[in-house]
Formats: structure tokens, C-alpha cells, sequence
């Protein structure tokens, strides 16, 4: 499109036509604030932070949403904004419960930063009516304080347009509007799916996960407990952004160091148990392949989209793949093969999972198929950031930490492993191993890479000629996305042999229970992207990068499981699935 | 609906129903009928109905037909009077429906007052 | 063929006093005297003067009847359309004279009037299609079909100086060109029927007395801009209004003035009604859309403007019912006939709906610039009691108010404006010496505060902010400094709300501000309310000179505040009192007052 010429605070600037005010600023070097603007997902012009003085118009506008024109002069500082963006800032504090030294997400809210960049004097100046709101701790992954919500309504914008569920809107008008469930039902009484999107795009502490550190901390003080820990792929390319690290820093070493620093028995990798996930569910493409049955066989390792498949997609079950996720089978084989091998009773381990996702944290409550009957296979799972406050509260300098190498047997993983946590991997680390498994030939490090399945947009499709046969896939992030395909497929209009679902859009990288990067982070940087980034250079860096050529997985065969797909397998490492009805 | 001539078809049909919604104008006929009592009892009733009929046939918006009361003359009855803007009122007496039907074309329509219907020729 | 035609008017006002009834007693004893084929009886629209309803005419002989009962329908049979002898006591005072019956134009509320949009309300039987065609109707669409072009349309409907009569005032043809010039596979017209301010009834009367002129000028504008369907969003408030609304587009469809190739032209258009909920902010043109697209009602925020991307992202010509209701006139008359009455930046006629302390209450039609001195001292008849005028509220919560030295100030969009006040919608609300502008700025701030759709900020908490204050002030707890604090805050929700419901909302307390600042000081500095109203201001006390001590206040007292012995003067215990203001009117001996 076209350039248009426009004056931003008395200065000339040639943008292209179009865009709005905010990112003609941003273009010249002016960061205009933000709250409810999420880029591409919210664009509303609701909370009013953003306006500007635009000449000739009749009241301010708001830069979000407003598009240069040839000739508009813009004033993004002048008093009168400046005035206005204050007392917007002061009538936001009116209702907010300002309990910001008791609130998780003191120091990085985005309205606690804008006040303390606005020079707020007075924060109880309107102070007045405030409607009160119980909090809902109802769901298993996450609790939400109206009281605390500035009604920006990005979570509402995510859960509806990104994960198409929509389970949370506006309710009511006026200053009692709040964000709820239809009829103010509770969150587990809906049909949520626990991806924790919405407390990612949260500015505030409104939304946030359940905390599950106390539970943690209680078992490392027991001593009758042997606690394990693993950790999910994506969180390694996480949590060095709690400790300042650039965005996609790999600190691997430094996470075993400080979760054996807080006190845990033994420190594993998930990506051993995902490497053991393909050798499952490779397994398992290639036998329904062979047979067309049940195709598309879908992914499983995403318990966000096990649920939305289970609420909106049950006719699909079948073709979910019946492999646990990668953290289930890790808390099966911990409790049975383990234990068995450690000498410790079952139930004396308690197994903590680290992940990117507050889905997990559902998933671990889903016990029909745990493989010891009434022993859990994962006892707690914390999200990226309750990992990273646990650090924080017991004093570790994590940036001061040496490398670490995790224990073993679950100690090793592949690159293929490692790549799960962004959107594709999953898909990649399969044919990685099918394509050897059907050739019999061997990747090198040229043909070992997947690029078509790698790439943040939504759906991605390619089509493979395996020794000689065509295999058709299709890989799906954000739930919006996966509904696309679904219905794609229901009616015909696409066929796939393997499909790859990742509720969160971008995979686990992304996951709900990521560190919380601001909208002004957000709409600049595709945090999906550089965190992808990161867990790919760690895949070429590894000296495995197929699963089925992991020696530890290759050990547990020989030792417990026998071969893929065994009995043995079945009984501890696959699962099932169950119809849910809406409401 | 697929011609301008059916909507017009359908307008002039009603329009003539209607006329006797219009506020008086200046240069209405009135044509009053006493129906009092003793009007009613002489047969004033199917005069006035002829009259209505008559004037709504030949879609005459400028006449306007109203009822009145007992002008005094009750053995002269059915009365209709003629009110012309600018013209002398006209009394006819003894009405019946076909009189009053004339007294339309003749008076009303064409402007030449039956004189023989007139209350000055039946009273002789 | 009838002899004489009875029109009840069957508007909402004259329902609610048992005109349905009327109408029933009337067919009974129209039968019983054997009447039934010489009288018709004709259910219309509002007549206007609905202070005086239920409002029945019978023609020929045009006698307005007011206040009309069911008891009273007997003697109108027998009397009236059996022996021609005129009810007297019946008919509306002012068109009794002692020698004749005064046509209703000559009386003093219509005789100022000039109805263009509301010229078929209480004239034709808004369900019989026929009738609306008999008075001219369609045929506006018929020649736009047949004879026009779109851009000829466009060019009439421009050159007569319509302006949106919804609140915004917006040149009406410029509106409809805007859609036009844009290209897309499917456009659309919508006719804004959630009419939500407080007191203001036209668009309501329209679609009850002339539903055919909204679904015909919906038509000619979906002709002129390129679209093929419309969407009527009425309040579910008005069932009237919808029942007849619907009935009208389903005769339409009957007849062929609504559906394919209309008038063998090649046009179609179809149209929709979709119900509102009741909230005010769902009057704002994209929170409509919204609302319509089966959505939360909000707004957006323009650009992109409806005429781009309106409802389902389509181009979109949105416009209020009276706008509408100009449109089959102007264009079967040409635009002189529009623009030669009026102002002249103003063209035409608006309708008000008179309400408050003002003897006619009613729905009114004037030329643009009709002064509001003309339309409270003629019109309406004069403040009642005697009382003297004090302000006007025009344009409900989003208007302001004309306070008494500006009387004379013709009703125009921007003579209005330049005092502070708008058009608006057309609600007219008069206040006499009784009123307290503060009070009356809450009461109007309330209605913004409770329809706030909560999206924006401002709107949201500001407004809410803003009536706390207000609040303050009446309770007599007001500093100066919150006087202050009022002006800045009603500047800046103004500045920087989304949607027009909070860029106005402010006004009602701007202007009264402006034009009453020393009663807004009163009540800060002195603690006291002038216009006796605010009850944590006033103080009721009982003048022991004129007491006599006869005890009837105390027995309507109804907290037990007032005691005293018979025949000595009385006392008000202040704690207990809590204003209600009943012992002042029980007093017969004017010793009780409000101060």
C-alpha cells in the first residue's frame, strides 16, 4: 500500500497507509501506552489508555485502533493526553483492589508499570463504589479476581477468537460489567478447556494459575516422600525470561541446578519420556496406517486440546492417538519400572511435573487410567512461573547457577524430544522416526529436518512420499486453528493421514503456563517464534536427535516395556477418553 | 406488485372510502341530513345512505355529508340542505333515496338545483 | 361504503387508557342500533395529544373527543352517529366555541404544527395496507423504481436538507452516498428503532400509526445505496409498534412492495425485524449492528464507519425512523417541499415529545425553528399551576438544557447547539420553578450511569465518578474543589469515550452548570437547595402563626414525625422527617413549607 505523510508531535514521517496510529508512532520512534490492545486479537479502543490528539477531531481517539490518513497530525504527549491518560489510570485504580504487595503479579502488571510511569500520586483520588466479586477457584487450572480486572477484555478475546471457545464474556453493564462464565456459571462447570491463554494475555493479576507450590514444597519437607521432578521441553527455553535472560535462551543446565537446589530427589527430562511418546505413537501411526483405520490419527499430548476435542469434537475420539502424554507416561514409568527398580513403594514417590501449560495441571487430576490403580502417575504440576517463584522465594541466584546434567535413567533426551515443545515438533520427531522405521534407510543432517511442519502459522500441511507411500499431515496450533482442520476434514474437503494439535497457538513455547510477556512485549516480538527458535538450536546442538536411537529408551524396552505397543505399554503408557457435555 | 397502474388502481379505490376522514375545507359542499327523531322516522336514514353511496361513487372529495338535527319543518321531513360556499343554502323536503340520488347528479355534480324537490315547491 | 368514519386512536398512551375497549364497546353498539354497515370504526395511530387520551374523531363532522370511557361510548352511539347530535361535553375544551365546533387545526396545539412525518398518524388504520396506499403511499417508491435513478435519489433526498433525526444531525443524503460509492456483494439498510431516551415517543407513534412509510423509505434507501436487505431493530418495549411492524412487512410482501423484482424493476429488497433488549447504548448506530449480529450490544470504535464496514462487516446505511419517515415525502414531492420549510441550515420539521410541568403533554411536530417559546406558551399550552417557566431539557441525557433567558431561541440543530443543548432525539422535557437543576442533572446522569455498556473506561467509571459527586453535592456534603473536580471530569469522559453515549453523557451536567452555576453554589457553599427539592437540604417546618393545630398532618405523616396537641400549633421532629412533602399537601392552612 501507499506511504501517506503525517506529523507525529510537530515532526514529519512517511508511513505506510493504513496502519494505525500506534504503529505509526512505534514506526517513529514513540511508544504510545497500551492495555486492552493486543495486536490482531483485541482491537477494541476500550480502555482508553492509548489516546492521542488527532487535529481537526472532535474528541481524542484512540491510537490502537485509529488509521493514519495523508495529512494528520498527531499529538501523542500533549497536556490534554497526558491529563487524560492520568485520570484514566486513576479511574481504573477506583475499582481495582489495590493489593498489589500480596498479588502474583506485583512487578510485572502492566497497570502497576503505567501507573508508576504515569507518576500516579494519588492512587484512592476517585475512589468510590467498587463492585465486589468472589473469586473463582473452581477450575482445576486457575483462578479469576474480578476485583482485580481492569476489563480489557484480551482474555475474552483469546478464549473467543484464538482457542474458539469462548466460555468467558461481559456480563452485566455499567460498572458492575465483570468477566464471567455465562450465568455466572463457574469456570469447571463450563466448557474450558484449562488452556490458560487467557492468564497469559491477563495485564494484571486477574487471572492466574493455580498455586501449586505450597503442595511442592510440603512434599520436599517430608521425608517419607522420594520426590521426582521432570520437565517439560518448552520450559527450558522459558524460564530464563523470569531471570532476565534474552528471549529463547536455552538455560537447560541451570533449571536441574536450581530444581535440585530446591531440594528434589531426582531431576529428569521430559523429553526422554516425549522420545518414548513417538516410539508409541509412531508405533501406532504406522499400524493404522497400514490398516487405514481411524484416520487422521490425532496427536495427544496436549491436554488443552484433549479437552476441546472431548467438549466440541467428541465424534473425533477415536482418532486421538492413545498414547499419554509425554509427562503422563514419564509419571507411569516412574511409579512402576522406577520404582520397582529403586526399591521405593509406589506410593512413597511423589512425582512433580514442570511444565509450560495450566492444562497439565488438569490433566494430572484425570486418574481412570493412572497405571497403578489408585496411585496418581503425576502427584503436582507446576507451571514455568511457579517454578521460577519457588527459585525466587528460597534465595537461589539462578543466573549464578552452574550447568547441571539430570539424573539418570530419564536423564536423556533427543533433539526430536526437545522439538515438542514448539508447534510441528511433535509431527517432525513422528517422521523422524516412521520415515526410518518404513525405509529403513537413515536421516542425515540434511534430510533430518521437517521445515514444512516448522513455522509459527496457525495450520500448516505437507505431504511425504515414505517409501512409497504418500502420507498426508497437517499441523494445527491455537484452537481456532484446530477447529479449521476438524472441520475441513469432517466434511471432506481435506484428508490427512497424521495430523498434530497444539492448543496453544505456537505449541508449548506458548503454553499458558509460559512467563507473562506484556502486550507492548507481545504486539512487537512473536514470542512463539524466538522461544521456537531456541528449542531448534538445542535439537542441533544434541548428539541424538531421534527418539528411537535414545539409548535410555532403548534400555527401557529391553528392561520393562518389551517393544512399542506392547502389553505392557498399553497398560501404563495409553489412555482413554471420555464424551463431555457442555454445560 | 408489478405496475404503478396497480398501486393507483388500489389508491383510488379506497381514496373514496376515505374523503370523509378530510377536515372541512373552504370550498366543501356539505350536504346535512336531519336525523332527528322525526327524520328517522320519515325514512331520512336510506336517503342518507343513498347520498353516501352516490357521492362515494362518483368519488366527489369536495362533498362532505353530515347528519343534523331537527330544523322545525318535522312534517316537511326528510330534509337534506345543500350548503354551497358563496351560494345560498338550498332545502329540499320529502326526500327519497332516488330524489336524493338526483338531487347528486343534477344539484351536486351539474349545479342546477331541482327546483321541484325545494321546500318552496312542496310547501305550495 | 360508510357514512361516518369513528378513529380511535390505538397508539401506546390512549392502549394503556382502555382504548382497545373503546373500540370493542363501539362495534357492540354500532351493531345493536343496526349501525354496522353505515359507521366505521378505524383503530389508528397516536394523535398527538395524548394528555388527553384516549382520543377518539368522528368524521364527517371532525369532532375531536377526548378522555373518552367506555361508559360514554352509549350516548356517543346513540347521540352522535344515530341522530347526528354532537356529544359537547365530550369534545376536547378547545374546539368548543359558543358558536360552532373549531376544526382540531385551528386549535392552538395543532395549529402551529406541520406534519410531514407524522402526517398518517391518527389518519389512517396503520394495519390496512390499502389505506396507506389511498393516502399516497408507495407510490414514492414506485417512482424511484420506475423513473429514478439511484443517483437521482441520492440528489433528492440530498437537496432537501434532511438531516438525521436520530441525535446527530447528519445530512441524510450524504449519509446514503457514502454507502453507495462503496462496492460490495451485499449492503444493507437499517432502520434504528431502540428509540431509549427517556420520554421521547416518536419513533415509537411512526411505526405505530404509520408502519408502511418506514418499510417504503427503507426500500427507496436500499434503491439508492445498493442494497437488497434491511433490518429493523425495535425496542421489544414497543410490542405494539412490532406487532404492527410485522403485520405491515408481511401485507408489503402480500402485495408485492416488498420482495423480487418490485414494481417488474429488477429490484428486490427484503426486510427484518430484529428486537432490542432494552439497553439505551444499543441506540448508538454500531452497537446496534452489533446487537443485531446476534453479539453483546457495544459499540466500536469508527473508522472503519458503517458506510464501509457496518452490519456483518458489510456496507450499511443506517438511519432512526423519523429520518425515515421523511424520505416517501420528500422524494414524491421534490425537495422544495422539504427545504423550504425550516431554518436554514435546519430543513424540514422534528418532532418533539413535550413532557414535564407543561399543560399539553404530547407528541408535536414543528417547522425547524419554531422558537420554544412558541412551542411551551402555545403549543403546550403554558406551565400549569401557574408556575413559571425555568428550563427545558432537550435531547434527554445526552441533550442539555435552555434555561428561560433563551425562550426565544428557535429549535434548530445549531441554535441548540450553541447554547449548550441539542435536538437530539426530540425529547422535550420542561421544568417550572419546582425543578432543581442539580437534581434534574442527576436524574439525567443516573440513566447514563445505569445504561453504561461498560466497554470504555470514561464511560464506565467516570460517569459513575461523576454522579458520586453529584451525590455529594445534593447530599450537601459538596467542597468547592468538587465543583471543580465536576467540570474536569465531565470534560474528560467527553474527550475520551468510545461511543457518543459517553461523549454526551456529561452534557445534562455541562449545561446546567452553565447556565445554573449559583444553584449548583448553593448547594455547596450554602448548604441549601433552592428549588426546595433535595431532601438532605430542605428542612419542612410548620409556621406556628398559621397552624391551627387540626392534626391532619399528623395523621398522614407517614413516619410519625409531626405531633402536637388539637388546637395548638405543631412540630416536625426534623430526625424522624423524611421529606416526603405529604403534610404540605395535606395542609389546608398553607403552614407547612420547604425550605
Amino acid at each position: 500500500m501507499a506511504n501517506v505523510n503525517i506529523k507525529i508531535n510537530n515532526r514529519e514521517y512517511s508511513v505506510p497507509a493504513g496502519i494505525s496510529i500506534l504503529e505509526a508512532a512505534r514506526l517513529a520512534g514513540v511508544e504510545i501506552p497500551t492495555l486492552c490492545y493486543l495486536k490482531e486479537v483485541n482491537e477494541i479502543g476500550a480502555c482508553r489508555i492509548c489516546v492521542v490528539e488527532v487535529k481537526g477531531a472532535r474528541s481524542l481517539v484512540a491510537a490502537c485502533v485509529f488509521p493514519v490518513a495523508e495529512g494528520m497530525e498527531v499529538q501523542t504527549n500533549s497536556p490534554k493526553v497526558i491529563a487524560s491518560r492520568k485520570t484514566t489510570l486513576e479511574l481504573l485504580l477506583s475499582t481495582h483492589k489495590k493489593e498489589c504487595l500480596s498479588c502474583v503479579r506485583s512487578g510485572n502488571c502492566e497497570l502497576q508499570k503505567l501507573c508508576k510511569d504515569y507518576g500516579i500520586e494519588d492512587a484512592h483520588r476517585f475512589d468510590g463504589f467498587r463492585p465486589k466479586y468472589e473469586i473463582d477457584a473452581s477450575a482445576s487450572h486457575m483462578y479469576r479476581d474480578d476485583e482485580k480486572c481492569i476489563l480489557c477484555r484480551r482474555c475474552v478475546a483469546v478464549c473467543n477468537k484464538n482457542q474458539a471457545v469462548g466460555v468467558i464474556g461481559a456480563n452485566d453493564r455499567g460498572i458492575d460489567t465483570h468477566i464471567a462464565s455465562p450465568y455466572e456459571m463457574p469456570l469447571n462447570s463450563t466448557s474450558c478447556v484449562s488452556c490458560g491463554q487467557c492468564i497469559t494475555a491477563c495485564p494484571t493479576g486477574a487471572l492466574s494459575e493455580r498455586d501449586d507450590t505450597q503442595k511442592v514444597f510440603d512434599a520436599i519437607n517430608d521425608p517419607e516422600k522420594f520426590v521426582v521432578v521432570q520437565t517439560a521441553p518448552a520450559t527450558r527455553v522459558g524460564l530464563g525470561e523470569e531471570f532476565g535472560y534474552p528471549m529463547g535462551s536455552i538455560v537447560t543446565g541451570k533449571m536441574v541446578a536450581a530444581l535440585r537446589r530446591l531440594g528434589f530427589d531426582k531431576v529428569f527430562d521430559t523429553n526422554f519420556s516425549a522420545d518414548l511418546t513417538i516410539m508409541e505413537e509412531a508405533t501406532e501411526f504406522l499400524q493404522r496406517f497400514t490398516k487405514k483405520e481411524n484416520l487422521p490419527l490425532i496427536t495427544s499430548c496436549s491436554p488443552g486440546w484433549i479437552k476441546f476435542c472431548e467438549f466440541y469434537y467428541p465424534e473425533m475420539i477415536p482418532h486421538l492417538s492413545s498414547c499419554k502424554s509425554p509427562m503422563g507416561m514419564f509419571g507411569a514409568t516412574a511409579k512402576t519400572y522406577y520404582a520397582d527398580k529403586m526399591g521405593i513403594a509406589p506410593e512413597k514417590i511423589f512425582s512433580v511435573a514442570i511444565m509450560p501449560c495450566t492444562a497439565k495441571k488438569f490433566e494430572a487430576e484425570r486418574h481412570d487410567h493412572s497405571a497403578i490403580k489408585g496411585i496418581p502417575d503425576i502427584d503436582a504440576v507446576l507451571t514455568t512461573r511457579e517454578l521460577a517463584r519457588m527459585i525466587k522465594k528460597q534465595g537461589i541466584l539462578f543466573n549464578a547457577l552452574p550447568d547441571e546434567e539430570y539424573d539418570a535413567p530419564f536423564g536423556l533426551g533427543s533433539g526430536a524430544g526437545t522439538i515438542f515443545g514448539a508447534t510441528g515438533g511433535v509431527m517432525e520427531a513422528a517422521l523422524r522416526t516412521a520415515y526410518e522405521t518404513l525405509t529403513g534407510e537413515s536421516l542425515n543432517d540434511e534430510n533430518i529436518n521437517f521445515t514444512d511442519v516448522r513455522g509459527t502459522q496457525g495450520i500448516k500441511e505437507a505431504t511425504y512420499n515414505i517409501a512409497g507411500n504418500e502420507v498426508r499431515v497437517a499441523v494445527a496450533s491455537g484452537l481456532a486453528n484446530a477447529k479449521k482442520v476438524l472441520d475441513m476434514v469432517k466434511s471432506g474437503e481435506k484428508t490427512y493421514d497424521f495430523i498434530e494439535i497444539m492448543a496453544c497457538p505456537g505449541g508449548c513455547v506458548n503454553g499458558g503456563g509460559q512467563p507473562i510477556q506484556p502486550a507492548s512485549v507481545r504486539n512487537n516480538v512473536d514470542i512463539r517464534a524466538e522461544r521456537a527458535a531456541g528449542l531448534y538450536r538445542d535439537d542441533i546442538g544434541l548428539p541424538v536427535r531421534k527418539s528411537h536411537e535414545n539409548p535410555d529408551i532403548k534400555q527401557i524396552y529391553k528392561e520393562f516395556y518389551g517393544e512399542p505397543g506392547s502389553h505392557k505399554a498399553h497398560e501404563c503408557l495409553h489412555t482413554g477418553y471420555t464424551v463431555r457435555k457442555k454445560y | 406488485m408489478k405496475s404503478v397502474e396497480e398501486l393507483l388502481a388500489i389508491k383510488n379505490k379506497v381514496k373514496g372510502q376515505m374523503n370523509v376522514r378530510s377536515e372541512n375545507g373552504e370550498d366543501n359542499i356539505r350536504v346535512l341530513v336531519g336525523m332527528a327523531t322525526c327524520g328517522i322516522a320519515a325514512g331520512a336514514r336510506p336517503v342518507l345512505n343513498a347520498l353516501v353511496e352516490e357521492v362515494a361513487k362518483r368519488n366527489l372529495s369536495n362533498v362532505y355529508i353530515a347528519q343534523t338535527g331537527c330544523i322545525g319543518v318535522c312534517q316537511y321531513e326528510p330534509i337534506v340542505e345543500i350548503v354551497e360556499p358563496g351560494k345560498e343554502k338550498v332545502t329540499y323536503c320529502k326526500m327519497t333515496p332516488e330524489k336524493a340520488i338526483r338531487v347528486v347528479t343534477d344539484h351536486i355534480v351539474n349545479g342546477k338545483p331541482v327546483a321541484e324537490y325545494t321546500i318552496g315547491a312542496v310547501a305550495k | 361504503m360508510y357514512r361516518a368514519h369513528v378513529l380511535v386512536c390505538g397508539g401506546t398512551g390512549c392502549t394503556s387508557s382502555h382504548s382497545p375497549e373503546i373500540i370493542d364497546a363501539l362495534n357492540e353498539e354500532l351493531k345493536a342500533k343496526g349501525l354496522e354497515n353505515e359507521v366505521q370504526v378505524v383503530r389508528t395511530g397516536c394523535f398527538g395529544l395524548c394528555s388527553n387520551g384516549p382520543i377518539m374523531i368522528v368524521y364527517p363532522e371532525g369532532c375531536f373527543y377526548s378522555q373518552v370511557k367506555v361508559e360514554d361510548v352509549p350516548e356517543i352511539v346513540e347521540e352522535h352517529l344515530l341522530k347526528g347530535r354532537i356529544v359537547k361535553r365530550l369534545l376536547y375544551s378547545e374546539t368548543l366555541t359558543q358558536e360552532e365546533i373549531k376544526p382540531l387545526n385551528q386549535t392552538n396545539f395543532y395549529k402551529k404544527q406541520r406534519r410531514v412525518a407524522l402526517r398518517n398518524c391518527g389518519v389512517i388504520d396503520p394495519e390496512n395496507i390499502e389505506e396507506y396506499i389511498a393516502v399516497d403511499g408507495y407510490q414514492a417508491l414506485a417512482k424511484c423504481l420506475t423513473e429514478l435513478t439511484p443517483e437521482d435519489v441520492i440528489k433528492i433526498v440530498s437537496d432537501s436538507g434532511l438531516r438525521g433525526r436520530g441525535g446527530g444531525g447528519f445530512p441524510t443524503g450524504r449519509k446514503w452516498s457514502f454507502t453507495a460509492a462503496n462496492k460490495a456483494d451485499q449492503k444493507y439498510v437499517v432502520c434504528n428503532a431502540d428509540e431509549g431516551d427517556p420520554g421521547a415517543f416518536m419513533d415509537r407513534s411512526v411505526l405505530e400509526g404509520d408502519p408502511h412509510c418506514i418499510i417504503e423509505a427503507m426500500a427507496i434507501c436500499g434503491y439508492a445505496t445498493g442494497a437488497t436487505e434491511g433490518y429493523v431493530y425495535v425496542r421489544a418495549e414497543y410490542p405494539i409498534a412490532v406487532k404492527r411492524l410485522e403485520k405491515a412487512i408481511e401485507d408489503a410482501k402480500a402485495y408485492g412492495l416488498l420482495g423480487k423484482n418490485i414494481f417488474d424493476s429488477g429490484f428486490d429488497f427484503d426486510l427484518h425485524v430484529r428486537l432490542g433488549a432494552g439497553a439505551f447504548v444499543c441506540g448508538e448506530e454500531t452497537a446496534l449492528m452489533t446487537s443485531i449480529e446476534g453479539n453483546r450490544g457495544e459499540p466500536r470504535p469508527r473508522p472503519p464507519y458503517p458506510a464501509v464496514s457496518g452490519l456483518f462487516a458489510k456496507p450499511t446505511t443506517e438511519n432512526n425512523v423519523e429520518t425515515f419517515a421523511n424520505i416517501p415525502q420528500i422524494v414524491l414531492n421534490g425537495p422544495e417541499f422539504f427545504n423550504t420549510i425550516g431554518t436554514e441550515t435546519s430543513k424540514g420539521t422534528k418532532v418533539f415529545a413535550l413532557g414535564g410541568k407543561i399543560n399539553n403533554t404530547g407528541l408535536v411536530e414543528i417547522p425547524m425553528g419554531t422558537t420554544l417559546r412558541e412551542i411551551v406558551e402555545d403549543i403546550g399550552g403554558g406551565i400549569p399551576n401557574g408556575r413559571k417557566f425555568k428550563a427545558a431539557q432537550t435531547g434527554g441525557p445526552s441533550g442539555g438544557c435552555i434555561p428561560e433567558k433563551f425562550l426565544d431561541t428557535p429549535m434548530d440543530y445549531d441554535s441548540l447547539l450553541k447554547i449548550g443543548a441539542m435536538v437530539g432525539s426530540g425529547g422535550l422535557i420542561i421544568m417550572d420553578d419546582t425543578s432543581c437543576m442539580v437534581d434534574i442533572a442527576k436524574f439525567f446522569l443516573k440513566f447514563t450511569v445505569d445504561e453504561s455498556c461498560g466497554k470504555c473506561t470514561p464511560c464506565r467509571v467516570g460517569t459513575r465518578r461523576l454522579l458520586e459527586i453529584l451525590e455529594k453535592i445534593t447530599d450537601g456534603k459538596g467542597t468547592m474543589e468538587d465543583l471543580d473536580t465536576m467540570e474536569a471530569l465531565c470534560y474528560y469522559i467527553k474527550d475520551n469515550s468510545l461511543c457518543g453515549l459517553g461523549q454526551t453523557a456529561p452534557n445534562p451536567v455541562l449545561s446546567s452548570y452553565r447556565h445554573f452555576k449559583e444553584e449548583y453554589i448553593a448547594h455547596v457553599r450554602d448548604k441549601k437547595c433552592p428549588a426546595g427539592v433535595c431532601k438532605n437540604l430542605v428542612q419542612i417546618t410548620i409556621d406556628p402563626e398559621k397552624c391551627k393545630g387540626c392534626s391532619a398532618c399528623s395523621r398522614k405523616c407517614p413516619v410519625g414525625a409531626i405531633s402536637g396537641k388539637i388546637k395548638e400549633p405543631f412540630v416536625i421532629d426534623q430526625s424522624k422527617c423524611i421529606k416526603c412533602g405529604v403534610c404540605i399537601e395535606t395542609c389546608r392552612f398553607d403552614a407547612i413549607s420547604r425550605k
